[in-house]
């Protein structure tokens, strides 16, 4: 998990290829979605929802996946395994490891988009 | 292509729409499962890419849902999912997935898989235009056969399958069984009836009939005994069926004033003569179906049986022992003998069989196949007029002519002149209506000549019960030996003021009869008849003709037969 890139520059480099000039809208979208999907992620932790709070790790996952964000993507699919298990003493603590990641992953997205 | 696209993430909506996009299909975009079907059913795409997991409605229902909607069309489906375990990628192809599409999407893979189905879709989609071509033409195929059907009627019913004593049921289907069933009244009384069964159903079956039918009716109508009607089948169905199909058939002869049956069966399942006293006679076939053996090895030789009026006889072609109960059990021919063994004082042997077939199969309405005919004897009439199609006119065909023919040595024995004398006589359109009275004559003066004069039979035979076939017997085995002796006919025809006369002379070679012996004989029997019709043969004639007359030693015998056009007998009072 900690051995995995915030970005894979291949993959996002393809995506620019083929959204051309639409990339940029997609990277937006991106960001948008996912600080719902975090906010999400929150309000299923304080109602103490585990359903909810794995079927949001999942998809948050498969756009991470998609959008070439492995390592965000690796602690989406913890969290995602806690919410199916029901156990969500330790999910806090991998929320704010999603929330850190995520920065990450935005700054270098934008700085992204910049240099293309 | 136009290609249905659900998935709840904006983002992975995005690249996918433009992957699609790019490969030149047009893109439909749902976010949830509700959506998709609802879009689904108002764009009817092509294919559908859908994600496992949605708010609302699921990946999984909705699959199923809009696999409703596409029925027989092939619709690919293709699951989006960052699903890993084997578990859940099966569950997918369960739910009606043709396939899955596993995340990050990657643009060769998507356009490999979107090739794939489209060519299979190409594929379903000829199969589904060849099998609706192939109804179209199935469909085409069973009208032709309905209106074959009818005119196959037209040519088949002509007959007298509906006279009083005669009980029939044949297939109702419009489509041809290949059981046919023909009836027809001979022109000196008397009735042929033919059962026949072609191998084969539809098409091929019925154009074999067809001839069969006008062989039957034409030779009938013109005064053609069973053997000859049979021999002409078997030639024909030789000749024009191709190797492998064939008729089996039953003919049956009743000749109501000598009460006696002939019969031929050749591969129909055993007919039955049941007497009124009880008695019953089976009707094997003897030999083999129709339109097999070459002419010169077929045998028209028939059975004779004694039958008096109120016994009946019963065929079937082999649809009613061969039906199926509703455990795949048939009647087979000992059911239905059970059922004739079994049948009570005046109840009809038609009737029962029906009976027990419904309670075999359990169905009310019967068998396509079932074709039964049951026969009664009855008392002989008088002949009448035939009924005859084509209006009368003086002014068509030979009405002043005369014409000798002799049969000599074996032609006696092996040849029938009677079709071909009639045949002369007919060609006078004012006698065609009239056809049973000159059959009748010129069967009787035959009749006479052969059996009393050639071959001396003493008609004494005909009269005792059981007698006929006897006397039957005792007539072909005479006419093994027909040397040195001849019958010729004399006819001749001459016109009259509103009408015609015809002259019949018949000679034969016999020693002749004494005329007079006759007359009292046949005044004693008179007296002591209880309606039978051996011996009364010169009475018929005397009644039936201007004037009769026998001369030498009683083996000449001529008759004047007098015809009136319908206005013209009005007006003589005749």
């Amino acid at each position: 998990m900690n051995d995995k890139p915030h970005l894979d520059v291949e993959a996002l480099a393809e995506l620019q290829d083929v959204m051309e000039d639409e990339f940029d809208v997609l990277i937006q979208t991106y960001l948008a979605d996912s600080r719902s999907r975090i906010d999400g992620l929150r309000e299923a932790l304080a109602t103490a929802d585990p359903e909810h709070f794995a079927k949001t790790a999942h998809s948050f996952k498969g756009s991470c996946i998609n959008i070439g964000a492995p390592r965000l993507g690796g602690l989406c699919f913890e969290a995602e395994q806690l919410g199916k298990d029901a156990t969500l003493e330790q999910a806090p603590a991998v929320l704010e490891r999603i929330e850190a990641e995520f920065s990450e992953v935005a700054r270098r997205l934008q700085n992204f988009g910049q240099e293309a | 292509m136009k290609v249905l696209l659900a998935e709840d993430s904006a983002s992975d909506r995005l690249i996918l729409a433009r992957l699609v996009s790019r490969l030149g299909h047009a893109v439909i975009e749902a976010e949830d499962g509700t959506e998709a079907v609802d879009l689904f059913r108002e764009t009817q795409p092509d294919l559908v890419l859908l994600d496992a997991l949605m708010p609302r409605m699921d990946g999984m229902e909705a699959a199923r849902q809009i696999k409703a909607l596409a029925g027989e069309r092939l619709v690919p489906l293709i699951f989006l999912t960052s699903l890993s375990g084997a578990g859940d990628l099966a569950r997918c192809l369960e739910a009606g997935g043709d396939d899955f599409l596993v995340k990050p999407y990657n643009r060769v893979i998507l356009e490999a898989k979107i090739n794939a189905f489209n060519r299979m879709r190409g594929l379903h989609q000829a199969l589904s235009d060849q099998r609706d071509h192939i109804r179209r033409q199935n469909q085409q195929m069973l009208d032709e056969q309905r209106t074959a059907r009818r005119v196959f009627d037209n040519i088949a019913h002509t007959g007298c399958l509906d006279a009083p004593n005669i009980r029939h049921h044949a297939s109702p289907l419009s489509v041809f069984n290949g059981d046919v069933l023909f009836a027809a009244q001979r022109p000196g009384g008397g009735t042929l009836v033919f059962l026949g069964d072609f191998t084969g159903h539809g098409l091929p079956a019925a154009i074999g009939a067809m001839p069969v039918a006008e062989i039957f009716y034409g030779m009938a109508a013109k005064g053609f005994g069973a053997p000859d009607v049979l021999r002409e089948i078997n030639r024909k169905l030789r000749r024009i069926l191709p190797v492998g199909m064939f008729c089996c058939g039953l003919m049956v002869e009743a000749d109501f004033k000598h009460n006696s049956l002939r019969v031929w069966n050749g591969g129909l399942p055993d007919g039955w003569l049941l007497r009124a006293g009880g008695d019953r006679v089976a009707v094997p076939s003897r030999h083999l179906p129709l339109g097999v053996q070459e002419p010169d090895q077929f045998s028209a030789s028939m059975t004779v049986l004694d039958a008096a009026p109120g016994d009946w006889l019963v065929m079937m072609t082999d649809g009613l022992p061969e039906a199926p109960n509703s455990g795949g059990e048939s009647l087979g021919e000992e059911g239905v003998l059970s059922v004739l063994a079994g049948l009570e004082a005046g109840q009809e042997p038609f009737e029962a069989l029906l009976a027990r077939m419904q309670q075999h199969t359990g169905k009310p309405e019967l068998a396509d196949d079932l074709t039964l005919c049951c026969l009664q004897m009855v008392r002989a009439e008088a002949p009448e007029a035939m009924p005859d199609k084509i209006p009368e006119s003086a002014l068509t065909g030979p009405a002043d002519w005369r014409c000798v023919y002799e049969l000599r040595e074996q032609t006696l024995a092996d040849f029938n002149p009677l079709p071909l004398l009639l045949h002369i006589c007919m060609e006078v359109p004012g006698l065609r209506s009239r056809s049973g009275e000159v059959y009748t004559l010129l069967s009787e003066l035959y009749n006479n000549a052969l059996e009393h004069g050639v071959l001396a039979l003493s008609s004494e035979w005909k009269t005792s019960p059981g007698g006929f076939s006897r006397y039957y017997q005792e007539r072909t085995r005479r006419l093994g030996n027909t040397d040195g002796h001849f019958i010729r006919f004399s006819l001749e025809h001459q016109p009259r003021e509103g009408g015609g006369t015809l002259t019949v002379v018949c000679e034969d070679s016999g020693d002749g009869f004494d005329f007079t012996e006759y007359s009292d004989t046949v005044m004693q029997q008179q007296a002591a008849s209880t309606g039978r019709y051996a011996g009364r043969g010169l009475e018929i004639l005397r009644r039936m003709t201007r004037n009769l007359k026998v001369h030498g030693r009683g083996n000449r015998v001529e008759i004047v037969y007098d015809w009136w056009f319908p206005d013209a007998a009005i007006i003589s009072g005749a």
